[in-house]
């Protein structure tokens, strides 16, 4: 299962700078990333090519950090994928806690990262109905 | 300056009088303290078998001070002096590290303190003609109920609202042309911030008095409040441990505020020494409860920092005036009227496994109000990385404080080591609040 990286910042200057020194030290490459903002915290969402270092690195400087598995579903970038992907979450009833998006290869390919309460049922039901759910792929594109 | 009075020959009494008085009832007091668990054996050890060992006024020294561990300590029936069927009421306050105290009273104890804030607010001028708004808390807070009872006995008409709910307070203050208001500096001045807004002119309204309490503020914000709304304001003390309001309080001259002596015996002692200080030197109160039966506390150490002042008032009341509360012997804090040891609020965030230990107190002005903001660090270990559970924690930290301290707090999440860390004694407590 992909896995994503969970940093809990303040919101303050700096706080963002912080997290990328410690990742560009261990040379690690974000894929992308998404923000959760609460006002005065918030919570930086990464995929990173090398999760497990990038969260034992945050941890050691003490960020309070966690990993967690997502999907990661790869999709044509074109018109339509996504509503292929909508309707199978239709259909089995899928509910979306949390969910973000991004091109790999413009045109070519793009991935929907998609938080869902019970992952491996889901991932089951996704590769059933056709679509690829990148694992270890999804650091190294 | 008409003087009135509720109890001219108490409140006159002359010094010789009021010894002999003092005297007696000291001695009832230590009949009665030797029935407590607590009392028992400590008096003995000060030589103290029966009220017959003390036989000179001078004697109350032989009694040892009592604190507010001490008073902790027996909760809850150790300082309990009677046949539970006879006790009619009971207050506690909530403790700093969840051992709260208590005090009992019995009918007469509680017709006493009613006596007292009688004697209180007919000294101010107070007459049955008066609207009384009482805007301090009910219930385990002392300063409604207490209030309310002495306002009754002098035949006011009470309103019985209680603190906040700004809105209707203001409205009633209209409709019932309320003459005398009961409520802490910082609530008045934000009551008269609010006026406006409510479309609420000076002129709707029939104020004529105020008694402020339960905070320390200073005489600049008496006269800010007297000139805001054109009225008269007295100073009001009081302590739980020692009934309530009603302990002392200011009459007309607003020179002080008189301490019941009959009821209380009212020592100044220095507060690292424990030696008694003479008249205008600042020191701690220790107050002994010469009447009440029901919950015996013999020189009490207040915590509270204030002075004796020299001379009799123009009113010819013979018992003493105390200064305004000066300050504190301890950490306690007061935020809006309620009291609030930075202990208490530790205790709830080392219960909380989310959060670290490190922890901040800022008290800051929010317009006339405290506002307290509690800053606490996320503990890395258990953060499972989903912002719905940071915001439950939040929201846990903020109800788990208010059940304890009784007033809401902001609470403010940071990154694990983000606080500052202090080597040593830790200052943990920021209060950048302006001294009314």
């Amino acid at each position: 299962m992909a896995k994503e990286l969970n940093i809990f910042v303040e919101n303050r200057p700096g706080r963002l700078r912080s997290v990328a020194g410690v990742l560009s030290e261990k040379k690690i490459n974000v894929r992308t990333m998404t923000l959760q903002d609460r006002g005065e915290y918030g919570l930086m969402r990464m995929i990173v090519d090398k999760p497990e270092a990038a969260h034992l690195a945050l941890a050691d400087k003490g960020f309070a950090c966690a990993l967690k598995e997502i999907l990661a579903i790869a999709l044509k970038d074109k018109p339509g994928s996504f509503l292929k992907l909508a309707d199978v979450f239709m259909k089995h009833s899928v509910n979306i806690l949390d969910a973000y998006g991004f091109v790999l290869q413009s045109s070519k390919e793009a991935v929907f990262c998609v938080e869902v309460k019970d992952t491996l049922a889901v991932k089951k039901v996704l590769i059933k109905e056709g679509f690829k759910v990148l694992e270890e792929e999804l650091y190294e594109f | 300056m008409e003087i009135n009075f509720w109890d001219k020959e108490i409140e006159t009494i002359d010094k010789a009088a009021l010894k002999v008085l003092q005297l007696k009832r000291l001695k009832e007091t230590v009949s009665c303290a030797l029935k407590t668990q607590f009392y028992k054996p400590r008096l003995k050890k000060a030589g103290i078998n029966s009220a017959d060992d003390i036989k000179h006024w001078e004697d109350y020294k032989k009694i040892p001070l009592t604190t507010k561990d001490d008073l902790r300590e027996c909760y809850p029936n150790g300082l309990l002096a009677v046949d539970m069927k006879d006790v009619v009421r009971l207050h506690t306050s909530s403790g700093t590290t969840g051992t709260p105290t208590v005090i009992y009273h019995t009918k007469n104890d509680i017709n006493h303190w009613a006596e007292l804030v009688a004697r209180s607010i007919v000294a101010t001028g107070a007459t049955n003609e008066d609207v009384f708004q009482n805007m301090m808390s009910y219930g385990m807070f002392t300063g409604g109920l207490g209030l309310h009872y002495g306002a009754e006995k002098v035949g006011l008409t009470v309103i019985p609202m209680g603190g906040g709910n700004t809105k209707r307070q203001i409205q009633l203050m209209k409709d019932f042309g309320s003459t005398i208001l009961h409520i802490t500096p910082s609530y008045i001045l934000h009551i008269h911030s609010k006026l406006g807004e409510s479309g609420v002119e000076l002129k709707d309204l029939r104020l004529r008095k105020a008694y402020l309490g339960a905070e320390p503020y200073s005489e600049n914000t008496r006269k800010k409040v007297e000139q805001l709304f054109k009225i008269d304001v007295y100073n009001s003390y009081g302590l739980s441990e020692m009934n309530g309001p009603g302990v002392g309080f200011e009459c007309a001259h607003k020179c002080g505020m008189h301490v019941w002596e009959d009821t209380y015996l009212l020592e100044v002692i220095d507060p690292k020494t424990g030696e008694s200080l003479g008249e205008d030197k600042e020191g701690e109160i220790v107050l002994t409860n010469l009447t009440r039966r029901a919950t015996p506390l013999l020189r009490y150490r207040t915590r509270d920092i204030a002075a004796i002042h020299k001379g009799l008032c123009g009113c010819k009341r013979t018992h003493r005036r105390i200064s305004r509360i000066l300050g504190r012997t301890d950490d306690m804090l007061i935020i809006n009227g309620v009291n609030v040891y930075p202990s208490q609020i530790e205790e709830v965030i080392m219960r909380i496994p989310q959060v670290g230990t490190n922890y901040q107190i800022y008290l800051e002005k929010e317009g006339t109000l405290d506002k307290l903001v509690v800053k606490v660090e996320i503990y890395s270990k258990m953060f499972s990385g989903n912002l719905a559970e940071i915001d439950a924690l939040k929201s846990r930290i903020v109800e788990e404080l208010r059940a304890s301290i009784i007033i809401h707090p902001a609470v403010e999440l940071h990154e694990p080591g983000s606080l500052p860390v202090f080597e040593g004694k830790a200052k943990r407590v920021v209060d950048n609040r302006v001294k009314l």
